[in-house]
């Protein structure tokens, strides 16, 4: 399955919905909608992986590169996570320690630390 | 002989079909479905890498990957072509003094071996004349799933 990827606003924040698979091959993708996202001026970014069914490293080194962009503009980049699968990549490469996990985008959305 | 061989061009398009047919192997083989997730990211990361360090080379070689079941294990060997470029003396140092604009590329490099290490107890990464060799095995529980 290719990568869908969708964005809506809530308040301040931008929820960007990502599905399917991200690799080497789809990763680029994600990171041109990240980029143009935070060149529009959105700089508080919740990235929902619930629907992600693959992310490799390449994948990782794009949410790395967004959490780059945001940062130089004091924005945020959240992800809401639950699947084990998924958490355990970010756990091997200690980006659990890099990235807020949300369970929900509710939460995300209401974070604020 | 491996018990499947594949050979694909170094794009990045053609690393979802070999982590397709290594998991459909493995799962022929006896690998556990619970590990199946991590043969399939493993398998993916390997094939990334050597695109990349084949793109990066210019080399118009194919990726290779050998599927290898045995009694009582499951292996899995993705070599590449680029260590003639490596083992050029200074290449290495000229590409890292050219390669200012692109050291996002190095840094995934060297996050799908920490990626596969991670995830694969058993692994091996190796070179020879020919280039680098990545080998990850993984037990089989075929006794177990036969009726």
């Amino acid at each position: 399955m290719d990568l869908s990827l969708s964005t809506r606003t809530v308040g301040d924040r931008t929820i960007v919905d990502v599905g399917g698979e991200i690799d080497v091959y789809t990763a680029p993708k994600l990171r041109e909608q990240l980029v143009e996202l935070v060149n529009d001026g959105n700089f508080h970014l919740v990235v929902d992986m619930e629907r992600v069914e693959f992310l490799d490293s390449t994948g990782l080194g794009v949410l790395v590169g967004g959490l780059k962009r945001v940062r130089a503009h004091e924005g945020s980049l959240r992800l809401v996570c639950n699947q084990e699968r998924i958490l355990k990549i970010f756990r091997i490469t200690g980006l659990t320690k890099v990235f807020p996990i949300h369970n929900s985008v509710d939460e995300a959305v209401a974070a604020t630390d | 002989m491996a018990t499947v061989e594949l050979r694909f061009s170094a794009l990045p398009e053609h690393v979802r079909t070999a982590r397709l047919v290594a998991a459909a192997v493995a799962r022929r083989a006896g690998v556990d479905e619970a590990v199946l997730d991590e043969v399939r990211l493993a398998v993916g990361e390997a094939c990334s890498r050597a695109v990349g360090l084949h793109q990066r080379s210019g080399l118009d070689s194919p990726v290779r990957v050998a599927l290898c079941e045995d009694e009582k294990s499951f292996s899995i060997e993705v070599g590449d072509d680029a260590s003639a470029v490596r083992a050029v003396p200074g290449a290495r140092g000229r590409e890292a003094a050219e390669s200012a604009q692109e050291p996002p590329a190095e840094a995934e490099v060297d996050m799908g071996l920490a990626v596969i290490s991670g995830l694969v107890d058993d692994v091996e990464v190796s070179a020879d004349e020919r280039g680098g060799l990545i080998r990850m095995s993984w037990p089989t529980t075929t006794a177990a799933v036969l009726p």
